[in-house]
């Protein structure tokens, strides 16, 4: 059951095309890179792919299915800024267990620390709560994960490490991978495939 | 070089504030219930008494105790200020909220709606609704709280607007949350200030309007003891000299919405995240 986008299409405004006709499939288990110059639309193809929002033209299929209201989404987006997508006004424990409760062994694998569980997410780092953003996007129902640029903004060290769990988890998982990002050292390194948007 | 001593918590500080104000305003609340009706009886023996340790804020021109009316007059103002405040809050949360949440047809609706209100002229609206009403206490409580809500109305739905195009509630859809608990778990603590000034600003002006309808003659009766119309009463005695007819009570109704607005101000402080270690 592969994530499938068919002939996705979309504007902002209207007839001005960000991308069109746009095929792409992700197999369970698969790891594959969207690159692409800024500006082309990648992000949006993540949101569309996601589940955020309906694509103009075309569908997203999955189980041969379309997405369900009300009901967790298989397809999880881990966004690039992680201050901006946890709830400021809660704690980071709150933050953690709103979709599931992760077991220790996960946040073992992203080094979560106990200590960092009570604290406002003002308190924490960009890199730290990306961590936990990751974490809880790993709920057991997941079947697919978008990184969103989910590390540019972290040092090469907590990058390597980071991708390294999260690999890991998704072939113990057997979890299709997307994963968003202009650096193409990163892309190479990581994918399976690699999807250019814009180039068609 | 002196040792000074150890810096205060600012927590600690605010949560004694918090307490000083809490239990001024249970005292009175208090003291409303212990004084007895029998210092309102008009007395002709002591008439315009200035304070003494006997009446600690005099006597009026009908010898009738002014710490009794005081007191009790407060209470009353305070009960159909706080009344109102709430109901004009939950008019303005309610329209505000369902502007944001149910589209823009909705939107536009209510958009009209709170145009409409902030073109009528206040108190000419305020007389009106207190009129159609029947005066008195329902009649203050439903004109205020009826001409009050748009501005806190719009600052909600701004608030809520933009909060739903947060990524932290795009995600929570994603997990399948209901609209209720997104609602109330993420949506409602982030306007939660917002509704907590709107409701301690109210309070002042339930309490100034309160008065001026009462002058008006739409109002309360005069025999009730509100503090807008002891206030406006005394007023007629301030210029032959009976000061305290004006200053107790005037003072006291200060003390008692600052009081308030420092309990409104420091619980909003506590519950800001950034401040939580200060």
């Amino acid at each position: 059951m592969p994530l499938i986008g068919e002939g996705l299409g979309f504007y902002y405004q209207k007839e001005q095309w960000v991308f069109k006709d746009i095929n792409i499939s992700v197999e369970p288990g698969e790891v594959l890179g969207l690159s692409g110059y800024s500006g082309c639309g990648k992000t949006t193809l993540a949101r569309i792919l996601a589940g955020y929002m309906p694509p103009l033209e075309g569908r997203v299929l999955l189980d041969n299915n379309v997405f369900r209201q009300r009901k967790f989404r298989p397809v999880q987006l881990i966004y690039q800024h992680p201050e901006k997508a946890v709830d400021p006004k809660w704690r980071m424990y709150e933050i953690l267990t709103e979709s599931y409760i992760p077991s220790q062994d996960i946040l073992d694998a992203f080094e979560i620390r106990e200590e960092w569980m009570n604290r406002w997410p003002i308190e924490l780092s960009g890199g730290e709560l990306q961590r936990f953003c990751i974490a809880r996007a790993l709920n057991p129902e997941t079947k697919y994960l978008i990184a969103d640029e989910m590390t540019t903004m972290l040092d090469a060290i907590t990058q390597a490490k980071i991708w390294h769990s999260l690999l890991k988890i998704c072939q113990g998982r057997n979890l299709g991978l997307i994963v968003v990002s202009h650096e193409k050292s990163l892309l190479h390194r990581i994918c399976d495939r690699i999807y250019a948007v814009g180039q068609s | 070089m002196d040792k000074k001593k150890p810096e205060q918590n600012t927590r600690k500080k605010m949560v004694r504030m918090l307490a000083f104000s809490t239990i001024l305003l249970l005292s009175i609340l208090i003291l409303s219930f212990i004084l007895g009706d029998t210092n309102l009886r008009l007395n002709a023996g002591s008439k315009n008494l200035p304070p003494s340790s006997k009446h600690l804020f005099g006597t009026d021109w009908l010898g009738r105790d002014m710490l009794t009316r005081t007191i009790k007059g407060l209470r009353l103002s305070l009960a159909v200020g706080a009344f109102a405040s709430m109901m004009s809050v939950v008019v303005a949360t309610v329209m505000g909220t369902g502007a944001a949440i149910f589209g823009k047809k909705v939107d536009n609706a209510i958009s009209w709606v709170i145009d409409l209100f902030i073109g009528m002229p206040h108190l000419v609206f305020m007389i009106l609704i207190s009129f159609i009403a029947g005066g008195g206490i329902r009649g203050i409580v439903l004109g205020v709280s009826f001409t009050h809500w748009m501005s806190l109305a719009r600052v909600v739905r701004a608030e809520v607007l933009q909060l739903q195009n947060a990524e932290y509630i795009h995600i929570s859809r994603s997990y399948g949350k209901s609209a209720w608990f997104i609602a109330s778990k993420h949506i409602l603590p982030s306007v939660f200030p917002q509704i907590m000034i709107g409701f301690l600003l109210m309070f002042p002006h339930v309490i100034l309007h309160e008065a001026a309808l009462t002058f008006l003659g739409f109002g309360l009766s005069p025999q009730t003891p509100a503090i807008g119309i002891i206030l406006s009463e005394a007023m007629n005695h301030i210029s032959t000299g009976k000061w305290w007819l004006v200053l107790f009570p005037g003072l006291l109704l200060v003390i008692v919405i600052k009081s308030f607005d420092n309990i409104g101000e420091q619980l909003r402080i506590m519950m800001e995240p950034t401040s939580s270690n200060e």
